[in-house]
């Protein structure tokens, strides 16, 4: 059951946990049992809003850096992972096959913020041989949802 | 005057009772409906895909009149592998334009002016026209909340006379959700095997069944020659635009279809049988996630009506619940015609699917969540006015 309460709430983690109990057919009480153990085991980390921020007032910079590091003896690349993930401006970090090695998402107020980020904090650390900054002007789809308006039904409304 | 022109067997259809809710709904803005008997997911994209792939590579032209032979071997591979049912990719399948054009031919096929067809009621409202326009007779077995709106074996032996030629087997069943299980299948195979009874099974709805798996009538021992399956894309893969369904059995009857079929329509559209071989191909894992969904909402459909005091008998099949509005005083139609016009909700009134069909509404849960939330909530403010009115308290 846990795996189809997570498939369910990934969609829309606002919905209440009677209708959960009612599409899975159990007691409210074994869903809100089984969603209270997951959020203690951190396999659910968190609940998050989607939000396209183009429709606001407030200047939001997304960018993507490609960055080199020196793995440390022992610890590979944990360490340093951390020691990125650590500032309030990386909303992301993972770790990459390829040509690089971490892949750190930084958002700031403007690409000049993000620059700066770039060069004074991520770029100066002791492991980083190389950053590579891309910026993200368009954003077309994240987390499985598309930005724009929503599409409209086009069915009609009585079909046999 | 014109009107002389027009042939006694149209005139005797008589023009689709809900008619009116079509006009009314189509003028009113703001309409929440569970009235749609058709998908809300769009065709997987890899099917689509496959098509604007299909397109710039040319292929335009007709294809064999029976279909691609490449879309008869998946057919035949997948009907073996879901149903255990075995044809001939050679000369046991055909393609159609939707499981529609398969019903009217397999009905055009075998019925002689004066043959009755006999149809488990409520069921979908193309049989009975497709009967009389070929110049038999539909005998409806009238079907009720009791048995599941299943067909019994005594139902049918009470039904069939020397002029019974066709019973028609729509399950999983629009409008009412009803499946035909195997113990059903066997009660009225017993039946058929002392009749020359031809079976017209339609299966369209064959992959969307809830707790347990469809059973085709032809996998019943001694049923397989005298049936005529018929499936298509339109539901199962969400595909309902494509125009493709198909038509499996006997070969002998296969080639009479056919026959109709090649004068008459040449070939399914080209287009849309490259898109479906990659459904049968690789589209499976999106029929098991549309499914999911769909069970899913079943589920919060059937529970939202139970809350509101309407009985409503678990679907196992398709994608309608139909809960009875029998204890509100009012027959279907006044129910769905008062809930549009006072809450703009279109739902379709079960006597829509025969007579067998009053005091009931058929509910699509082919819509989002969000859209059967709004619905439920909007329903059920109407029938506490209905109770409020008519002091049903």
């Amino acid at each position: 059951m846990h795996q189809k309460i997570l498939e369910i709430l990934e969609k829309d983690s606002r919905i209440s946990v009677e209708q959960l109990a009612v599409m899975l057919g159990a007691s409210e009480e074994e869903v809100a049992a089984e969603i209270k153990k997951m959020e203690a085991n951190r396999t659910i980390l968190g609940y998050h809003t989607m939000i396209d921020w183009e429709k606001t007032k407030r200047e939001l910079v997304t960018a993507l850096i490609e960055v080199k590091v020196t793995p440390q003896r022992g610890i590979g690349f944990d360490k340093i992972a951390e020691r990125i993930y650590q500032f309030p401006e990386v909303t992301a970090v993972y770790l990459m096959s390829g040509g690089f090695d971490l892949t750190v998402v930084v958002e700031g107020k403007s690409m000049k913020d993000v620059a700066l980020f770039v060069s004074q904090r991520l770029a100066p650390m002791e492991s980083v041989l190389s950053c590579a900054t891309h910026f993200v002007l368009k954003k077309y789809k994240e987390h499985g949802f598309v930005y724009g308006p929503e599409e409209k039904d086009q069915r009609a409304a009585i079909w046999l | 005057m014109i009107e002389s022109f027009i042939n006694e067997r149209v005139k005797g259809i008589k023009p689709s009772g809900i008619r009116r809710f079509f006009d009314i709904a189509a003028q009113m803005e703001d309409v929440i409906s569970l009235g749609v008997g058709e998908p809300d997911f769009t065709t997987p994209w890899h099917v689509r895909e496959e098509a604007i792939y299909a397109l710039e590579k040319g292929r335009t032209t007709y294809t064999s009149n029976s279909g691609l032979f490449e879309l008869r071997q998946e057919i035949s591979r997948y009907l073996e592998e879901r149903y255990q049912i075995k044809y001939r990719p050679q000369d046991q399948i055909l393609v159609t334009v939707g499981a529609s054009e398969a019903i009217d031919l397999a009905i055009r096929a075998v019925i002689q002016p004066g043959d009755e067809v006999l149809i488990p009621e409520p069921s979908y409202v193309s049989y009975s026209p497709c009967v009389i326009l070929a110049g038999g007779v539909p005998v409806p077995i009238p079907t009720s909340e009791k048995t599941e709106f299943r067909i019994t074996g005594e139902d049918l032996a009470s039904c069939i006379t020397e002029r019974t030629r066709v019973v028609v087997l729509p399950y999983p069943n629009n409008p009412t959700g009803a499946i035909m299980e195997r113990h059903n299948l066997e009660d009225i195979a017993q039946v058929l095997r002392e009749h020359n009874i031809l079976i017209v099974s339609d299966e369209i709805y064959s992959e969307l069944t809830y707790g347990t798996k469809h059973v085709s009538i032809a996998s019943i021992e001694g049923m397989y020659e005298r049936t005529l399956v018929i499936n298509g894309f339109s539901k199962s893969f969400a595909m309902t635009g494509w125009r493709l369904g198909y038509v499996a059995g006997h070969p002998a009857l296969i080639a009479a279809l056919t026959k109709i079929h090649q004068f008459t329509i040449m070939c399914a559209p080209t287009v849309s049988q490259y898109a479906a071989v990659e459904a049968l191909r690789n589209g499976l894992e999106s029929v098991t996630k549309m499914h999911e969904e769909y069970d899913l909402r079943r589920r919060f459909l059937v529970h939202g009506f139970r809350k509101m005091g309407l009985e409503c008998f678990e679907p196992k099949g398709a994608f309608y619940v139909f809960p009875s509005i029998k204890g509100l005083g009012m027959s279907s139609e006044e129910f769905c015609d008062r809930l549009l016009r006072e809450e703009r909700v279109a739902v379709v009134p079960g006597n829509a699917f025969g007579d067998s069909g009053e005091g009931y509404i058929r509910c699509s849960y082919a819509y989002s969540l969000k859209n059967l939330e709004a619905a439920l909530e909007r329903i059920g403010r109407f029938v506490k006015k209905v109770r409020k009115e008519k002091n049903l308290e």
